[in-house]
């Protein structure tokens, strides 16, 4: 390993988590006055699962102006319902996560179908570090640090025939290391997919890494997608096949409720969620609520969906 | 007269436990990444808590013919309203900052909230009228009646859960089968014919546990039993 440079910092450097905790404690009603001498006690972050350094080039594609959420907070916050569907459940239950070996299949309507090894999928093109707004349908949001390429890279390299219109994706399901379909309130495999012309979008990322070092299983260890204009439950997690398929594939969400999650799942504030308004959401470590942008504040990928009534196409 | 308040006042503790709790995670940073939805989510699960264990009262009393059970109903109703009222301020703070229009609009849209506003407000008058003042002038019968509104509190607090669970229904299942348990209890003890029912427990007619201050004043009496 090379001699670490002053911008491979982890991000909980940057940004002290005793500030954090101070905003809480405010938060919850402890009495300020009590602040500054507890602080001297305050608990250092919590260990992060097994995970290694992993370098890449900042990219031109990344989010600017955002102030990076806080690392234990994104760790320590996730929906991942194959470990529980608690928010900190995932961080403890795949801890003990197996991710190698890993295989991703690509498969389908392509010319060139092909297992890869997760070491050999990280060659396919240079890592890039891409810093994405990232909206979960449940209202709240997070600004991270991920690492990987775009998707098209793999796609174009696999070479998809005239057929395939769709991206069919799926997680690993291991009854093994994971719960059940009932303990998780969702059937199982998680299945995701996307039109053709989605996945091709440069934004889409398949993403290996964050915050400089390789995913943490409950972040969708070893590889996973991460796609910033759409809800977070589209970005799969912990993918072992990428099928090229001709009609539009089954996805998880949309199974357990359609006029809840729709197929394209587009981070729209004028569209609600039948249960809950979507014009506003909450940065993880902010007291108010911010406006939720179309699109998640990336107009660039607004020409995929150009003469579609997006209310109707949610 | 001494042990009796011991008890109570352990009650009591015990239901400022959720609280201090709370007060606990927040002072060691443990509320999550997002506070606000765990706080929120807390003291929702401790209000309808609270509502199951003081409908657990009555049949717990004649089940295991332990007829004092009703010193704590009051307390821990009253309890369930306060936990409930946290419940309610941090969604109009925490969630809606005070934006009565913001407010409003999730009241008639949301179903969850419109059922669990139902719920909330229904509960106000009987945290009210909890006093033996109260319970003195709307007289025992009345009195009765009106806090039976408890029953549809439970059911919109079990409903309100319901709704807003995403895809794991196994806690407000829970919470459903409690409540309709409790309630099927009651409407079998109602449904049974006057005759066949259990002679009263008390072996005397004695006045319902008055409780003295230390001057020998009377300062407390219990609610009707019944309900």
């Amino acid at each position: 390993m090379l001699i670490k440079q002053a911008d491979d910092l982890r991000y909980s450097d940057i940004t002290p988590k005793s500030l954090y905790f101070n905003r809480r404690r405010f938060l919850a009603g402890v009495p300020a006055a009590f602040l500054g001498a507890r602080e001297l006690l305050s608990p250092s972050a919590r260990a992060r699962a097994g995970t290694t350094k992993l370098t890449a080039a900042k990219s031109p594609l990344s989010t600017t102006g955002e102030k990076i959420t806080p690392e234990d907070d994104v760790t320590h916050y996730n929906n991942f319902y194959e470990f529980g569907t608690g928010k900190e459940q995932p961080a403890d239950l795949a801890k003990n996560f197996k991710t190698s070996p890993w295989t991703v299949s690509v498969e389908g309507d392509v010319a060139k179908p092909r297992k890869y090894s997760l070491e050999d999928l990280m060659k396919v093109a240079p890592l890039e570090e891409r810093v994405y707004r990232h909206r979960c349908v449940e209202a709240w949001s997070i600004v991270v640090p991920w690492i990987g390429y775009s998707l098209s890279a793999l796609l174009k390299e696999a070479e998809p025939t005239a057929k395939a219109k769709f991206v069919a994706f799926e997680s690993l399901y291991d009854p093994k290391q994971m719960l059940s379909p009932f303990q998780a309130g969702i059937p199982l495999p998680y299945v995701e997919g996307l039109r053709l012309d989605e996945a091709m979008h440069p934004l889409a990322l398949l993403t290996f890494g964050m915050y400089g070092e390789t995913l943490p299983p409950q972040d969708g260890a070893p590889v996973r997608m991460v796609l910033p204009w759409k809800y977070g439950f589209k970005s799969v997690k912990s993918i072992v096949k990428i099928r090229l398929v001709s009609g539009q594939p089954p996805c998880t969400w949309n199974e357990v409720g359609a006029n809840e999650y729709g197929f394209y799942s587009n981070v729209n504030p004028n569209r609600d969620h039948p249960r809950w308004s979507q014009r506003k959401e909450r940065r993880l470590g902010e007291f108010g609520k911010r406006d939720t942008l179309m699109f998640n504040g990336y107009p660039q990928v607004a020409g995929l969906y150009s003469g579609m009534d997006l209310l109707r196409y949610y | 007269m001494q042990k009796r308040r011991g008890s109570k006042i352990l009650v009591f503790l015990l239901c400022l436990v959720p609280l201090l709790w709370l007060g606990w995670r927040a002072w060691n940073g443990r509320l999550t990444a997002n506070p606000i939805e765990f706080i929120t989510h807390y003291t929702g699960d401790w209000t309808l808590r609270l509502i199951v264990i003081g409908l657990c009262i009555t049949p717990l009393r004649k089940i295991l013919n332990q007829p004092d059970l009703i010193r704590y109903r009051r307390m821990i109703g009253l309890f369930a309203f306060f936990y409930g009222c946290l419940h309610f301020l941090t969604w109009i703070w925490l969630d809606k900052f005070f934006d009565p229009g913001e407010m409003w609009a999730d009241i008639v849209k949301r179903r969850y909230i419109t059922v669990g506003m139902a719920g909330f407000l229904m509960i106000i008058p009987l945290a009210i009228t909890s006093t033996t003042g109260w319970i003195r002038r709307l007289g025992g019968k009345r009195w009765q009646l009106l806090h039976r509104l408890v029953y549809l509190t439970a059911v919109c607090g079990v409903v309100h859960y319901f709704w807003l669970v995403k895809s794991d229904i196994r806690q407000p299942l829970l919470y459903a089968l409690l409540v309709a348990m409790l309630l099927g209890w009651r409407l079998r003890t109602w449904m049974r014919p006057a005759a066949k029912r259990p002679a009263p427990m008390r072996k005397t007619p004695a006045p319902p546990s008055p409780v003295y201050s230390q001057s020998g004043q009377l300062v407390e009496r219990e609610p009707p039993a019944e309900a």
